[in-house]
């Protein structure tokens, strides 16, 4: 489903060559390294929103590596959430649907299915300044996943949450997990994530990635 | 606080209150240097009156203008890294650091060349009331640029980024994203720019003159009337102006304004 063919990332002072991988259909692979090390960038090469110095993004199946972010079909979901502050929760969550020109009856039904996977349909009134942390973050991946993308990719989603919260987000992803079967790529600092959601786990240094054991994360 | 912090806070409290009293002294000065009736009366004179109606339609019209470039210039100079944006970021600020009368100067000058000519042609544009709008749109204008790069820099950039992955492209992160958490700082940008154009006088007096009932504003009513000796209807004018941007400055606030855009 991903697959990064020599990709070489580039933003700023910062380069890295020789990244290849392969995350298969429905699976979750979580993406570890030091700070600076470039996981960011790799999200955000991988969504359009950095030009890939060279090499391939494909896609299921589809070379997207000179496509527009719209183009490529990629749930984003930065660290904290970066909700549309001039939107409620509603809006957030309906606003790749009605980008694509879904009808309004059409984008109801799907808000609400999302919001009910999240439990957050008692929050679809609120404004983004209003919600906690782990609502945020709940929002975030609901607007991410509402058009249906094929693959999403999350950034540190839960680093700002506290042990109960990020508890509970395990459980929410579960869910999402289950009910989406989404192909997802998340980059974290923390070795409870890796442990509790990841299929696959690989440590991102100067060489590129490396794939590691969970238990020797 | 602790009790050794005290003399420190005095002493930012000292250097406070001397300012804001030169200003609070200054503006009672106006107050008690004339009357309701000096102010009745220079209401009612049909050349303050002109001034009036040409400083406020001028500055309206300025502040729209200057929105409508700062909006597009300040989200450039935040979001985009080019060659030689440094350069321009610092010709943008000249209209802030150059002396008013040498901006009308300029301006005058710039109406003498081939192509200043070719405009006038067409439009007359010296020493009339397009002048006015122009000389105080090329000062007013870098103010409200400015204010409109602080806000774009005080928002998130991961926000027009997830809308372009939900499927905006950058026109539409744009309007649909970043223009609409901009819109305080918008308005700011724009009163800001009001209170400018209404208080220019420099550049004015340069490029459009000083003719009564033709190209004078309220600055240059001060200006006249105080040539003239008439302090009375000099202080009043002042005392209007004042008023005028001091309902600006309180309208920001009460909007909720930031104070680094305002």
């Amino acid at each position: 489903m991903i697959h990064l063919e020599g990709l070489e990332l580039c933003a700023g002072e910062f380069s890295l060559a020789g990244i290849d991988l392969e995350i298969t259909e429905g699976e979750y692979v979580v993406l570890m390294g030091r700070t600076g090390c470039g996981k960011s960038t790799l999200l955000e090469t991988i969504c359009g929103l950095l030009p890939a110095a060279a090499g391939r993004i494909i896609l299921a199946g589809e070379d997207v590596t000179m496509a527009s972010p719209a183009q490529r079909g990629v749930g984003y979901v930065p660290q904290a959430g970066v909700l549309f502050q001039t939107m409620r929760v509603r809006e957030n969550l309906g606003f790749a649907l009605h980008l694509r020109g879904m009808d309004r009856h059409q984008q109801a039904a799907r808000v609400a299915e999302i919001a009910e996977i999240l439990a957050i349909g008692h929050l679809l009134d609120r404004w983004p300044n209003r919600l906690s942390g782990g609502e945020r973050q709940r929002v975030a991946l609901g607007r991410a996943l509402a058009f249906r993308p094929r693959v999403l990719c999350l950034d540190e989603p839960l680093s700002a949450l506290d042990d109960a919260i990020r508890e509970e987000m395990y459980g929410v992803i579960d869910d999402l997990r289950s009910h989406t079967q989404v192909t997802t790529l998340h980059v974290t600092h923390n070795h409870a994530d890796a442990d509790r959601l990841a299929d696959r786990v690989f440590v991102m240094n100067e060489t590129g990635l490396q794939p590691v054991e969970k238990k020797c994360v | 606080m602790h009790s050794s912090d005290r003399p420190f806070r005095a002493c930012l409290f000292v250097f406070a209150a001397a300012y804001v009293l030169l200003l609070i002294a200054m503006l009672v000065a106006d107050a008690s240097f004339t009357s309701f009736g000096n102010i009745w009366t220079a209401l009612t004179s049909p050349e303050i009156q002109y001034a009036i109606r040409l400083s406020f339609l001028s500055a309206t019209i300025t502040a729209i203008l200057s929105v409508w470039f700062a909006v597009p210039i300040g989200y450039l100079m935040s979001r985009h890294s080019f060659r030689g944006k440094l350069l321009i970021d610092g010709i943008l600020d000249i209209p802030i650091v150059l002396p008013p009368m040498v901006i009308g100067l300029s301006l005058l000058i710039l109406f003498q060349t081939p192509l200043g000519k070719a405009v006038e042609s067409v439009v007359p544009v010296t020493y009339r009331i397009p002048s006015v709008i122009i000389a105080q749109f090329s000062v007013a204008c870098a103010f409200a640029i400015r204010a409109m790069i602080i806000t774009f820099d005080q928002i998130d950039p991961r926000g027009e980024a997830v809308a372009q992955t939900l499927g905006c492209n950058a026109r539409q992160a744009f309007w649909r994203v970043a223009l609409p958490q901009a819109r305080r700082g918008v308005l700011g940008a724009g009163m800001l720019a009001w209170a400018r154009a209404l208080g220019e006088f420099g550049p004015i007096l340069v490029f459009s003159g000083a003719t009564r009932m033709r190209t004078e504003v309220l600055p240059s009513t001060v200006f006249l009337e105080l040539s003239i000796g008439n302090i009375d209807a000099a202080v009043a004018v002042s005392l209007i102006m004042v008023t005028a941007a001091l309902v600006v400055l309180c309208l920001g606030r009460l909007l909720g304004l930031g104070r680094k855009v305002f």
